[in-house]
């Protein structure tokens, strides 16, 4: 049958062939199905050198004015003051989760440092129904959002109020309520996942967004989720945090070409460049991308240009790979808090006392939260058994039981108060 | 049978450091020179590296960072960038790449930063490497080994903390490798590079930092351990405990404690999961009567399964005095939480409990 058909076919293709020749005309366009056509006599090869790198968009310069009044977001004292206090909450946070894992209190940590105008540039455009897929390094998003330091405390400790039951790794934060999906360790699975999340959530007015690594962009699915994103008009914002490092690999290891932006025109991304550390570029950038993505049911793709000033975990030691020199110029002259705080205090938002004030109450808090939190205890141990299923089957319940039956006949012999 | 397990409190430290203290039952071991597991993967690497200039190395951080375990400290400085290579963050392709330079006639140790990222290049390493041989008709080999740490570490949760042993022991024209002493690691890893089939080879993060004795003949640039042969870590005539990589360790702690209650187990060391050392575990059966196997992995499908269902199979069935069951991991992803990580992995109580239920001691 199939042989049959394709002969048909193939008969049909030759007559045409023939026929091609009488009906040819002088017209210098073919409608070749795979890409648009344009003749060239020339045999050259197309690479980065035949157009310009990608631009990168920026607003505020290093010493935090703005460049191009046209592009000031305008933004409310208030929105202005919460970026800045997130920023540096953050940071304090960060200081102090980062130490606490050092003396042994959780096992791990990663921080966010210089990453910061990036994380709440980008969270600011964005409403709170918008759905995130984050990578990892996004804890400032979720502090944004809403998530309190005793939610990203409970869940380093998995105490009892952590509402992943203890069961995740530090730093592997989600809430339903904020609409941040929870992080998953294998690299890259959130961006298809974003792509089929914004294929649902069409025509609901919202967007999804995607943040990933420039290192992570070279998995297989970064591929899929661009080309599925596109072809099946998703309105997802996929958002690179470029920041020169994966892990030890620097970024002209892990890829060549112009970045992450160059790859977006290839699978029919609308794609834009910032300056990552410019806290005004990637909020005028996301909100640009959301505009166009809810308006057209298409995705978008940002790179946000900026530097990993934060050793990449608890486990890493950046110091074995990259010139503490470096570091240092990306933490002091290129800081995006410090930049953010310029203009701040250019337009009298902000001045050395309220910066006194904020750092310790933020440190106050930190450290007050921080201290409940490790006092907590620890969730149930049957907790162990749930959620494997929706319905506990037979022979974990049977287990659960046996259990329950041995602490209780054992209970002098278990720290059973340490568990809620 | 994770319902045999009986916890009884046991505190982490006072675990870890029987875990540390643990008796060697080889005499050799008395006057051998201790190494770790890493420098014996490392020297095992090393030394292969020198003898053939085939084989290559290659996967995330391998390099400058000396790899994220430090496997493969002081290689890149040695041979290079052509033979220790750093790749782009893609297990699909550092793997697919692994397995066409294989194909080409090089020798490749492909570095899983974890095992658990194997599932990213899963395709390679099962429809590729290891059926390729079997599909060209005997023509394309795949010389090839893909290492890295395996199984639970602490306190990194249900993505990173997972056992592929019975995963990859499923699968024909594969060689599976589950080593628990540096000797065990040294001569498998040595023998893996030098085998002309696909190898996986699964280490144990936290034996990485352990120090075993390592006798003269280990040491040498000439030891090979065969593959597919089970070593008796400690002769017993009552019960035969068999295991793989860190449960051989809890069984041993298990062993001990069992010796000063009158109880003279067998501990089976597998070492390798594909091919089974059936004859090994069959001969330990007929003295003892009596079968055990200890695992870290899931219970479903399991090396506890499959060495059961053998012994069901064969003549040996007859010899035992009980049936024989499986203690492993806890039927559910690992938690993060230590106290339930701990309660989730088999420990040395739960093999006691168990020995002492079946021999109705
Ligand atoms: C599939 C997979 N492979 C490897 C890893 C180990 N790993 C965790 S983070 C990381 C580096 C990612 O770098 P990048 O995407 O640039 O993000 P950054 O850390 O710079 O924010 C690697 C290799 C992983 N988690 N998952
Ligand atoms: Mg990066």
């Amino acid at each position: 049958m199939f042989l049959r058909q394709s002969s048909l076919v193939l008969r049909k293709y030759l007559k045409n062939t023939h026929k091609l020749k009488l009906f040819s005309t002088s017209t210098s366009t073919i409608d070749y199905p795979g890409a648009q056509v344009i003749w060239s006599g020339n045999l050259s090869f197309t690479n980065s050198h035949s157009y310009p790198p990608i631009s990168t968009y920026r607003v505020l310069n290093s010493k935090g004015q703005i460049t191009n009044n046209s592009e000031d977001p305008k933004l409310s004292n208030d929105v202005l003051e919460k970026m800045y206090k997130d920023m540096v909450l953050l940071n304090v946070m960060d200081k102090i989760l980062y130490e606490s894992q050092r003396q042994g209190r959780i096992s791990f940590y990663m921080t966010n440092f210089g990453e910061e105008a990036a994380q709440i540039g980008s969270a600011a455009a964005l409403s709170i129904e918008d759905l995130v897929y984050g990578q990892y390094r996004e804890a400032g998003v979720l502090l944004w959002r809403g998530f309190t330091i005793a939610d990203f405390v409970n869940q380093c400790y998995g105490n009892v109020e952590d509402k992943g039951k203890g069961r995740q790794m530090p730093v592997h934060y989600g809430s339903k309520k904020l609409n941040f999906v929870t992080i998953s360790s294998p690299l890259t699975t959130q961006m298809p996942q974003a792509a089929g999340a914004a294929y649902a959530l069409k025509g609901k007015n919202k967007v999804v967004i995607c943040y990933f690594g420039e290192g992570a962009a070279s998995e297989g699915d970064a591929h899929a989720a661009f080309n599925f994103a596109t072809t099946l008009d998703c309105p997802v914002i996929f958002f690179c945090r470029n920041n020169g490092y994966a892990i030890s690999t620097p970024a002209d290891e892990q890829y060549r070409g112009d970045g992450i932006a160059a790859r977006g025109p290839g699978y029919g991304l609308n794609t834009l460049r910032v300056d990552g550390n410019d806290v005004f570029a990637v909020y005028n950038a996301t909100l640009k991308a959301k505009e166009f993505a809810l308006a057209r049911n298409k995705p978008v793709l940002i790179e946000a240009l900026t530097y990993r000033v934060s050793h990449h975990s608890t486990s890493d030691d950046s110091s074995a790979y990259r010139p503490a020199d470096e570091v240092t110029h990306w933490a002091t002259h290129l800081n995006p808090v410090n930049r953010l705080r310029l203009y701040l205090e250019h337009n009298s938002l902000w001045n050395e006392d309220k910066q006194k004030e904020w750092m310790k109450e933020c440190r106050k808090n930190v450290l007050t939260v921080f201290e409940e939190g490790e006092k907590k205890v620890k969730p149930h141990w049957n907790e162990m058994f749930t959620d494997v299923y929706k319905d506990i089957p037979d022979h974990l319940k049977k287990q659960m039981e046996e259990m329950a039956q041995h602490v209780e006949q054992y209970k002098d012999k278990y720290p059973v108060k340490n568990f809620s | 049978m994770a319902n045999l397990r009986i916890p009884i409190n046991s505190n982490f430290t006072s675990r870890f450091v029987s875990f540390l203290n643990r008796s060697f039952s080889t005499n050799k071991a008395l006057n051998a020179q201790p190494m770790t597991v890493r420098d014996a993967l490392n020297s095992a690497i090393d030394e292969e590296m020198e003898k053939d200039e085939r084989v290559f190395i290659l996967g995330e951080e391998v390099a400058q960072y000396d790899g994220a375990y430090k496997v493969s400290r002081g290689l890149w400085k040695k041979y290079g960038d052509k033979r220790v290579i750093d790749t782009p963050i893609t297990e699909m392709g550092f793997a697919g790449i692994a397995v066409g330079a294989a194909m080409a006639g090089l020798k490749p140790v492909c570095e899983f930063m974890t095992f658990n990222f194997s599932m990213q290049a899963i395709d390679h390493v099962i429809n590729s490497a290891a059926k390729t041989f079997y599909m060209s008709a005997g023509r394309v080999n795949v010389p090839i080994v893909f290492r890295g740490p395996n199984g639970a570490a602490s306190g990194v949760g249900a993505q990173h903390s997972q056992c592929y042993g019975a995963w990859y022991a499923h699968c024909p024209g594969l060689k599976v490798i589950s080593p628990y002493t540096s000797e065990d690691c040294k001569g498998l890893l040595k023998a893996a590079i030098r085998d002309p089939d696909p190898v996986v080879f699964l280490e144990n993060e936290l034996l990485y930092g352990v120090q075993f004795p390592m006798s003269d003949e280990a040491l040498s640039k000439d030891f090979i351990i065969p593959i597919g042969k089970a070593k008796i870590e400690k002769p017993g005539k009552h019960i035969t405990l068999v295991a793989h990589s860190r449960a051989v360790d809890t069984c041993l702690i298990a062993a001990k404690e069992l010796a000063g209650q009158g109880i003279e187990a067998e501990v089976i060391n597998l070492r390798s999961l594909r091919p089974l050392d059936m004859d090994a575990i069959n001969a330990s059966v007929m003295k003892t009567n009596h079968l055990i196997s200890v695992e870290q992995g899931w219970p479903t499908c399991g090396i506890g399964s499959e060495v059961l269902a053998r012994i069901m199979e064969s003549e040996v069935f007859f010899h035992l005095d009980q049936p024989a069951i499986r203690i492993t991991g806890v039927d559910t992803p690992m938690p993060y939480a230590k106290t339930l990580e701990e309660a989730a992995l088999p420990r040395a109580s739960d093999v006691v409990t168990a020995v002492k239920k079946i021999l109705k001691a």
